[in-house]
């Protein structure tokens, strides 16, 4: 079986970022660029579902400019076959990044479709659901674990209110969740050979999606930060403060 | 498309109309503010207990709710709740785990755009949501003719029950479907109040060091009538279930009163917690980010804190 992976290029978790003071965007300039936090766990997942034996094939897609090879060949290292790159530098949004998705799930036909559950920039926990409505395929998002079981794949499902399991039938999308697995470090010679290895480059032109923004992001603001706050020296201070001051208890 | 009509699809409660429900409502008084509306309420369950709950709310039309249910997930519900809000200007949900694994399915259903995490509703096209786990609040517009929006229950007050003159409707249920099935589900019991909906949250970090030592936190939260909370370390560490992190990726809360303990306070735990009243800090890190956005301070020993705390209550 074949397993698609979507991934998406992001600021580095680790960078801080703010908005221009304009509000035009947000400053990322000379930022670290990683694979999505939750991409990279997707990644993971379905390199241990090769090496269970439950997929043959992993084929990893991404969609935006050509610096998205980058994490293209970032997924290859880590253990991907194949990529797609879906090439445009028109911004994005879910609903066309989702019908581009199922454009090539239905060239390529994968079992499972793997995505993390929302991008650490846009945070809009949108696009898996979408590919899956698209596609007419059962869901399971927010993955905290993933076990093929005969025919189906069952998912527990990290809920507000706890964790539920549903048993998929295949084909199937799954969003991951940050519990699901501990992504592995590439090694130098996979990321050598990572560069032989099969990339494919598609317009949204070739595969025939409008990509009209519905939404569109006007401006950019700072969040009203808090006003500094104080020290305490003592529990007893603390408790004062809250009953006298801050009147909450 | 009547665009003066708001559909709030409900999501299943255990006994009432839901926290997160009537803060979705508090939503619709604030799109009330620049366009007159329409206010009509879908259940996504039948029970009688959320069905009278959902007439006694004031300024509701009608509540829809279906004579029969399948099931509950989202392959089911996409569908039939597309055909149900074909006619609506506005479709609001909660941008909760339910609503998050909901919304995206109805909206590609109508080939439409949702817009998530909704804060602030600015006019009847313009809205406020958080970006870079809150690092930014972008506005976003949108023309299309129906809006689906995710609401972001901390940005909102719940409106509360009233004198309810609301339509009782049942309509035709959802069609089952056999792509997804549900196995099993581990809910939490709830000794204490609900993460979301309380006014007081007690959240504990990494430097409580193990599962035993939250034992102290949840004395601290029976003194106080707390819930309890945990930063994403702590979860992953095991000390807690994955249903307490408060953060981008876990609950989005704003209590009275927010206490953490022994977490520093990364970027995206903040996301989570950052719009809470009062925050407390104890923290034996006097450089720990945490303390950026508390109100009140206490560089000193949890462990010395806690035992205080609790007996000086």
């Amino acid at each position: 079986m074949k397993i698609l992976v979507a991934i998406k290029r992001v600021v580095d978790p680790g960078v801080r970022v703010r908005p221009f003071a304009d509000g035009s965007g947000m400053d990322l300039a000379a930022a670290k660029m990683s694979i999505n936090p939750f991409c990279e766990i997707a990644v993971e997942a379905a390199i241990r579902l090769k090496e269970q034996g439950f997929a043959s094939e992993i084929l990893v897609v991404s969609v935006g400019p050509a610096v998205v090879q980058e994490q293209l060949r970032a997924a290859l290292a880590l253990g991907a076959d194949r990529a797609i790159h879906i090439n445009t530098d028109e911004p994005l949004e879910p609903l066309s990044i989702a019908k581009l998705l199922r454009a090539v799930v239905i060239q390529e036909g994968p079992g499972l479709i793997l995505l993390g559950k929302q991008s650490i920039d846009g945070d809009n926990n949108q696009t898996g659901q979408m590919l899956a409505a698209l596609c007419n395929y059962p869901q399971g998002t927010f993955a905290s674990k993933i076990n093929p079981m005969g025919d189906e794949v069952h998912v527990t499902r990290e809920l507000d209110g706890g964790l539920q399991t549903l048993a998929l039938s295949l084909p199937a999308v799954i969003t991951t969740d940050l519990r699901l697995n501990q992504p592995r470090f590439p090694t130098m010679p996979n990321i050598i050979k990572a560069r032989q290895k099969p990339l494919r480059t598609l317009t949204p032109a070739e595969l025939g999606i409008d990509m009209e923004l519905r939404v569109i992001t006007e401006s950019l603001a700072i969040p009203r930060s808090r006003p500094a706050g104080v020290k305490v020296q003592s529990v007893t201070e603390l408790l004062e403060k809250l009953r006298t001051e801050a009147r909450v208890l | 498309m009547n665009n003066a009509k708001v559909l709030v699809v409900l999501e299943p409660a255990e006994s009432g109309l839901g926290t997160a429900n009537a803060r979705v409502l508090g939503a619709v008084t604030a799109l009330r503010q620049h366009l007159p509306l329409e206010c009509d309420l879908v259940l996504c369950t039948n029970s009688p207990m959320q069905i009278d709950a959902a007439v006694a709310m004031p300024d509701v039309a009608q509540v829809m709710w279906p004579d029969s249910l399948p099931d509950v997930q989202a392959e089911t519900l996409a569908p039939w709740l597309a055909s149900l809000a074909s006619s609506y200007g506005y479709v609001f949900i909660a941008s909760n785990s339910f609503g998050k694994n909901l919304l995206p399915r109805l909206a590609a259903l109508l080939d439409n755009q949702p817009i998530t995490d909704v804060t602030a509703i600015d006019s009847p096209h313009r809205f406020q949501r958080p970006i870079y786990a809150g690092s930014a609040i972008a506005s976003v517009y949108t023309e299309q003719t129906q809006k689906l929006l995710g609401i972001r229950t901390s940005a909102f007050n719940a409106v509360a029950p009233g004198r309810g003159t609301a339509r009782k409707v049942v309509v035709p249920g959802p069609a089952g479907q056999c792509q997804s099935r549900l196995v099993s589900e581990e809910t939490v019991a709830l000794e204490r109040p609900e993460l979301t909906a309380a006014r007081v949250v007690v959240a504990g970090g990494r430097g409580l060091l193990n599962r035993d030592n939250f034992n102290l936190l949840y004395r601290l939260a029976d003194k106080l009538g707390a819930a309890v909370g945990a930063s994403r370390a702590a979860v992953d560490a095991g000390f807690v279930a994955n249903d307490m992190q408060v953060g981008q990726t876990g609950k989005v809360i704003a209590p009275e009163l927010y206490i953490a303990v022994g977490i520093s306070g990364a970027v995206q735990h903040l996301a989570g917690m950052s719009e809470s009243r009062v925050v407390v800090a104890i923290n034996k890190d006097p450089d720990a980010p945490i303390f950026d956005v508390a109100d009140y301070g206490l560089v000193a020993d949890l462990f010395d804190v806690l035992p205080e705390l609790i007996t000086q209550l």
